[in-house]
């Protein structure tokens, strides 16, 4: 980043912090140094567990992402398998097409209360909540990415008569790979927006209960300090899979 | 009895679907060319002639339409190891290193070798194209020139009985294009591997081969002549335009070429 975007950056960050102080000095919503002085509160002693609903926001955190990475890292597993299969069959890619485009388009919270009437336990249902936000743009990318995969590489492949699974991975998925990251890091952003209502309709424990759980509190300081969290959590993950994607890029 | 020759292509004629009609454009058609072991063989032709379909097709990666492509006598049944391609376009793998790309074939050749015997052979065929010290890096980071390095380094190091050039230079710039032709050179005359190579830089195919073989022009082409090259070895660019004969030759070529396409266009 240059002196000049930092500034600017800067300058914009201070507006918007300016814009709140504004509009809180004109209604109830709590201004930034209130928040401020709450979060300091909360970040005091993030771990600590005071019964089953009452826990410190990095315990919360962690309930969060602990759904977040099994509901992902399934999905993911899956959207890989059969991204692949897809990618390697027009026919079939064809004809599946039109059901993915469908199921994309539907929120993954839509299918919560059949889910719920379904397995009836809200863990699972929040499980699936995630699987189901996260399968599709790595299953889309995964399929885009391997049909597009050059055929010089897999007439390589062909020549040195590799097996199928060295081929799958020593070539086909590190051809692939970066479309494949980033249909994952779509998935990542999906599955953690769509984590935190889950969580709130659920009350299962996480940020998005936190954050319904403090709104019923009336404690609107505490909500915004989640909002925070919840943004701040998903800047970090985010740049972890950026720094990922940067590992497995190449140029031709 | 007859000694069954390294690689014969046997009556292979190769087809197009034209979009929207039921008839067929015809690239080329009864090719029959045989390469006999430790030979060196080009086939020059005009662009469009179908010289890399052909060579596709006894590398496995296409099909022909007729006929079949024997080694050592027996039908070929798609790609092998037995007859290591080199690209035009390099086709190296872009997310290995150099080391891993000639690594890559010399585990597919040498399946049951130790790590030490891989790690050796693949540095020995680094070294011979003189990519030592670019072992580690990716080929985005390399020239026209060392990718091709690469490419016949992993092409050599499998030790095949048959290779494949498709017009191995023709993304190279000229100057790097003479080092690596006598790079080629000196590999081939230390294992005499038998190289079929298709080109339309008639220079290039006198210096490397053999014998050359004149493909016309397409639709419809045909294996229009064959020209033995008599020039001793070891050649060099230097040596062969100090040849008499290699004007003559050169320009029997290129008229040849060039009357076809004359032929061809009236």
């Amino acid at each position: 980043m240059t002196f000049k975007t930092a500034f600017l950056s800067l300058a914009i960050g201070c507006f918007l912090l300016l814009c709140w102080k504004g509009i809180a000095a004109h209604s109830e919503i709590p201004g930034p140094l209130d928040v401020l002085a709450t979060a300091v509160e909360f970040l005091r002693d993030p771990l600590y567990d005071a019964g089953p609903n009452d826990k410190g926001i990095g315990i919360l955190t962690a309930y969060s992402m602990a759904r977040l990475l099994s509901g992902f890292t399934a999905a993911s597993v899956c959207a890989v398998f059969f991204g692949v299969i897809l990618g390697r069959n027009a026919v079939l890619f064809n004809a599946v097409n039109p059901y993915i485009q469908v199921l994309r388009a539907i929120s993954p919270i839509a299918w919560m209360p059949l889910l719920l009437y379904t397995v009836k336990d809200s863990g699972i249902t929040a499980f699936l909540v995630v699987f189901m936000a996260s399968i599709w743009p790595t299953l889309a990318n995964t399929a885009f990415g391997v049909a597009n995969i050059r055929k010089d590489y897999l007439n390589v492949a062909e020549i040195l008569q590799m097996g199928y699974w060295k081929k799958l991975f020593q070539v086909i998925l590190p051809a692939a790979g970066p479309t494949i990251v980033a249909g994952l890091k779509i998935s990542m952003g999906s599955a953690w927006v769509s984590i935190i209502p889950a969580e709130a309709m659920l009350g299962s424990l996480g940020l998005g209960y936190f954050v319904w759980n403090e709104w019923n509190n009336l404690s609107l300081t505490s909500v915004i300090f989640a909002i925070f969290t919840i943004g701040a959590v998903g800047v970090v993950i985010d740049a972890m899979f950026t720094r990922l994607s940067r590992r497995l890029s190449y140029t031709d | 009895m007859y000694p069954v020759p390294m690689l014969q292509v046997d009556h292979v004629s190769r087809n197009y679907n034209v979009a929207g009609s039921p008839e067929k454009f015809c690239v080329f058609e009864n090719v029959s060319l045989k390469v006999d072991e430790g030979e060196f063989v080009t086939v020059v032709g005009h662009s469009g002639c179908g010289k890399s379909t052909l060579l596709n097709i006894i590398a496995g990666i296409d099909k022909s339409d007729t006929g079949c492509v024997l080694l050592r006598g027996k039908a070929v049944q798609g790609p092998g190891i037995d007859r290591m391609v080199v690209f035009q376009n390099f086709a190296l793998m872009p997310w290995l290193t150099v080391y891993q790309n000639v690594r890559l074939s010399v585990e597919a050749a040498f399946p049951d070798w130790t790590e030490k015997q891989l790690d050796g052979h693949t540095r020995r065929y680094l070294e011979m194209v003189s990519l030592k010290g670019a072992e580690n890096k990716r080929p985005a980071a390399l020239s026209g020139g060392m990718r091709q390095r690469c490419g016949l380094a992993r092409a050599f190091a499998a030790n095949p009985p048959v290779m494949l050039l498709d017009e191995p230079f023709a993304q190279i710039d000229a100057l790097t294009r003479g080092v690596i032709q006598d790079e080629l050179i000196r590999m081939w005359n230390e294992t005499r591997v038998t190289i079929f190579m298709v080109t339309h830089d008639v220079d290039e195919a006198i210096l490397l081969s053999d014998r050359i073989i004149l493909m016309s022009p397409g639709p419809g082409a045909v294996i229009a002549g064959t020209v033995d090259i008599p020039i001793e070895r070891p050649r060099s660019r230097q040596s062969i335009i100090e040849d008499r004969r290699y004007y003559a030759l050169r320009n029997d070529i290129i008229r040849f070429l060039e009357n076809r396409q004359v032929e061809k266009t009236a």
